[in-house]
């Protein structure tokens, strides 16, 4: 059986057999769970019980919305599947859910949201479903709209489910694109089974706050279907910074470097000329730090 | 949907510039108890745009919120009340939100609003 994402859009996958499962399976259910929890735990909220209005992107029927909801935060959802939004709201979850598409931007005033979750979706992204559907243009209008709805050093903790090391970097750069720093969490790395990916994306500039948290993950034990628990901790950590290009070094003809020797001779010539030049000092033709 | 959802969403059709707020056209609301959190509210006050959330509230026969608000009101218990009200307790069920500059309506049915947009408009 191909991955999901191979069968068909989202909101005809998530049909209403597919919807299904996510009330009747108690297995899906405790997984969702799960993820939704270690989330919210990557959010890294304030711990001073004040509850905040929080995103999840691609609710779905709702299960991570009701973990939002029991640590008793107020949050938007959003989903495609008008199948899945209907299983939420049998479930008569506590937040507000929309029938949307992410890729078309989420549609939210600037810098009003405290934080936004999402679990298995946002590989959707990567793949176009209508011949309008362009990825690349989708994931920007995503992670645009999500960068200014977040208010500033907010976190974005999204799971996902990349189908390989090419999707999670392009997802990974139109995030740094659209301004986030941070990186990837990888829980049991390796488990094929358990292993789950979470970029931890943080509005506005690395800092030291905005340092990754560990992961999970164990060394040589081994792990069950489910998420087992561990005490040993595994660092499964890549940072992104956005790229800033470094000074590029003058090069004459040959090659060779304009360096302190080059300096030094032109000024000399230009004093021969008669012309104003600074004494040399110590400080002449010094290299200046990468970014000036 | 609540009006908490509301002071936050904008119209996104491409080329609106001026998409909030979307105007509230409600036919079926109801209301629904949820305990008061002090807390919250004073978090989420400065977010609020409050002429659109008086204005939506409106639509949903709520008057009893103060026409201008400052953060100095929310000492006030009275003041909390309805402000808790009209921002979590009312909830539109059926009926439809109105982009501003476009006339284009997002319809609302059983409480989700379809936010969708056609191919032209992204």
């Amino acid at each position: 059986m191909p991955r999901p994402e191979l069968q068909a859009p989202p909101e005809i996958f998530y049909n209403d057999s597919e919807a299904r499962k996510y009330t009747t399976s108690s297995r899906i259910i405790e997984i969702q769970a799960r993820i939704s929890e270690r989330a919210l735990e990557l959010l890294n909220l304030p711990d001073d019980g004040v509850p905040r209005l929080l995103l999840d992107i691609g609710c779905g029927s709702g299960l991570s919305g009701e973990t939002l909801s029991e640590n008793g935060h107020h949050w938007i959802g959003y989903d495609i599947s008008q199948s899945m939004l209907d299983v939420a709201l049998e479930r008569e979850v506590e937040g507000d859910i929309l029938h949307g598409d992410m890729g078309q931007g989420l549609g939210l005033r600037p810098g009003v949201i405290d934080g936004a979750i999402s679990i298995s979706a946002v590989q959707w992204l990567c793949y176009a479903d209508k011949t309008s559907h362009e990825p690349r243009m989708r994931l920007k209008a995503f992670f645009g709209s999500l960068y200014k709805c977040l208010a500033r050093g907010a976190r974005a903790v999204l799971q996902i489910y990349a189908e390989n090391m090419d999707q999670s970097e392009m997802i990974m750069t139109y995030a740094m694109r659209a301004g986030f720093s941070g990186g990837v969490v990888v829980d049991w790395p390796h488990s094929s089974k358990a292993r789950k990916a979470y970029l931890v994306l943080t509005c506005g500039p690395a800092s030291l706050q905005t340092s990754l948290p560990k992961a999970k993950g164990e060394d040589g034990e081994m792990c069950s279907d489910e998420d087992g628990s561990g005490d040993d901790e595994n660092q499964t950590v890549g940072v992104y910074e956005r790229n800033r290009p470094r000074k590029k070094l003058k090069v004459n003809k040959k090659g060779k470097s304009k360096g302190k020797q080059w300096v030094l001779k032109k000024k000399e010539q230009m004093r021969k000329k008669g012309n104003e030049v600074p004494p040399d000092s110590k400080y002449t033709a010094r290299k200046r730090k990468a970014y000036f | 949907m609540r009006l908490l959802t509301h002071n936050m969403l904008s119209c996104n059709i491409k080329g609106v510039t001026n998409g909030f707020p979307l105007k509230l056209e409600a036919d079926k609301w109801v209301t629904k108890e949820v305990d008061l959190n002090a807390d919250f509210l004073r978090g989420v006050f400065p977010k609020i745009e409050w002429p659109a959330l008086v204005a939506a509230a409106r639509a949903l026969d709520y008057g009893d919120l103060p026409e201008q608000a400052d953060g100095s009101m929310l000492t006030s218990e009275d003041f909390l009340r309805r402000f808790h009200h009209a921002l979590l307790e009312l909830h539109v069920e059926e009926g439809a939100l109105v982009c501003p500059e476009t006339g284009r309506k997002f319809p609302i049915s059983k409480g989700i609003p379809n936010m969708l947009l056609h191919e032209d408009e992204v």
